[in-house]
């Protein structure tokens, strides 16, 4: 592994998650999906980074904490170029892509004012309709949007 | 969640869809069958719909069950607030079956996910409204004999009118061939037209309600063009005559053609057809009757052609 200054950084966790390569535009989205704003351990939050891949990146640093892989793949949602890296003892142990899961539960608003979801204090739940657009559809009303623009819950 | 619940259309199998229709013939030629002895079934209209609502009564009580329900929601306990799921479970205490009408899309399949109890989508909003929908089927397969091979001309408004859009996805079994009829501001919305695409359904978009599409159409099924659908009153003004039907255009069409449209009509198709035996509308809202008796029975899990062979 090369290990650039970068990675250096990214490694002086001693435990925890980084997750790298998210779109500036969507890193507080992205820390509002992770529910990270009432965690006591140290967090790091970086944003407008260079990034050969994306122009500009944001990067969120979490000591101590490993996230369950279901809460993690919901970052696919806003930036499916994030990347996933696990640290411990000081070595990044494991280097994940996230993964859009099928099923979307719970974050995303439908943007269709006379869906049931709008409507009723119900969990709204998307399907996956096409993967490399990003189009995400309703479960109950059948409106379908693009994840980039969908409101997060 | 039951699964004899029917949310939507595409719900249904090629081999449910004929079984179905077939139901529906039987209860043409026997409409007073007292199988549901004994049955309640709830009619929760959240939103007004009297056609619907009396079709769908009138079926339970044809087939001897009795109904409860109302007719409007304003005076149940939603209008104090109380959620579409609380109500759905109280009522799936009483009853064996629910018909809900809702004004919200997606509350059917929702009303499906808190209760045991079998639910039939009369309607959700825009969404999905699959009776009507079978009647439509039923109709089809009625004057013509079979549901194979038809051409299907659609007019009027393809893009809001959601009994357009049903129809076509439920045709989609059986080899159907479109023409979309409608000025630019209402035609088919492209997600339906991929539709066909992904089904290798044929299908023809034009903007001209000409003699050539009327003369080569099975069925012509007729929609309302809605004044509050346009953004530009100017547009509604030169296209409202456009795809409006009078008796003189018949002419020259197929002796099999049949004139559908879901009613209410204002002035899609003159006075003058009523009087034409092609003319259909009024017995595929009768059909209804038929086709929901089926779809009753079908939600409640009772084969009516299977209890008469037995």
């Amino acid at each position: 592994m090369t290990t650039s200054k970068k990675e250096l950084a990214v490694a002086a966790l001693r435990n925890g998650t980084v997750i790298d390569h998210i779109p500036s535009r969507m890193l507080f989205k992205a820390v509002r999906i992770l529910g990270i704003e009432g965690l006591t351990t140290q967090l790091t939050i970086g944003n407008n980074l260079d990034s050969k891949k994306l122009g500009a990146k944001g990067i969120i640093k979490v000591a101590d904490v490993f996230f369950p892989e279901a809460v993690l793949n919901r970052i696919a949602l806003i930036a499916p170029t994030a990347v996933i890296n696990i640290i411990r003892d000081f070595e990044v142990v494991e280097k994940l892509p996230v993964v859009l899961p099928e099923t979307i539960v719970g974050l995303v608003k439908c943007d269709n004012p006379k869906c049931i979801t709008n409507n009723e204090p119900m969990k709204t739940r998307f399907h996956v309709v096409d993967r490399n657009e990003g189009i995400i559809r309703c479960h109950y009303c059948g409106h379908s949007v693009n994840t980039l623009n969908a409101t997060i819950l | 969640m039951n699964a004899n619940s029917l949310v939507s259309i595409a719900d249904l199998s090629k081999e449910e869809i004929l079984h179905i229709l077939e139901q529906a013939r039987y209860f043409e030629e026997n409409p007073n069958h007292k199988i549901l002895d004994g049955k309640v079934v709830a009619t929760l209209f959240f939103e007004p719909s009297t056609r619907t609502r009396l079709s769908f009564e009138t079926a339970a009580n044809r087939l001897g069950a009795r109904v409860i329900g109302f007719s409007d929601a304003s005076t149940t306990s939603s209008s104090k607030g109380e959620t579409l799921k609380d109500t759905i479970i109280m009522v799936s205490n009483y009853v064996d079956l629910i018909i809900m009408r809702h004004y919200l899309e997606g509350a059917a399949l929702y009303a499906t996910e808190v209760t045991e109890t079998p639910i039939i989508n009369a309607g959700d909003g825009s969404n999905q409204h699959p009776s009507q929908t079978m009647l439509d089927l039923y109709s089809i397969y009625k004057t013509q004999g079979h549901l194979d091979n038809l051409t299907i001309t659609m007019v009027g408004d393809l893009k809001y009118g959601r009994t357009v859009h049903s129809l076509l996805m439920a045709m989609r079994f059986f080899n159907p061939t479109f023409n979309f009829v409608a000025c630019n501001e209402l035609r088919m919305p492209d997600e339906y037209m991929e539709f066909c695409d992904r089904h290798g359904i044929k299908y023809n978009v034009s903007t001209d309600f000409s003699p050539e599409i009327i003369n080569t159409s099975d069925i012509i099924y007729m929609t309302r063009v809605q004044r509050e659908r346009f953004t530009d009153i100017m547009e509604y003004e030169r296209v409202k005559d456009l795809y409006s039907l009078n008796n003189a255009m018949l002419s020259d069409s197929r002796d099999n053609l049949k004139i559908l449209h879901p009613l209410p009509r204002v002035n899609e198709i003159a006075y003058d057809v009523d009087d034409n035996p092609k003319a259909y509308y009024f017995q595929q809202a009768q059909n209804g009757l038929y086709a929901r008796q089926a779809l009753i029975c079908n939600a409640l899990g009772i084969d009516i052609l299977k209890t008469q062979k037995d």
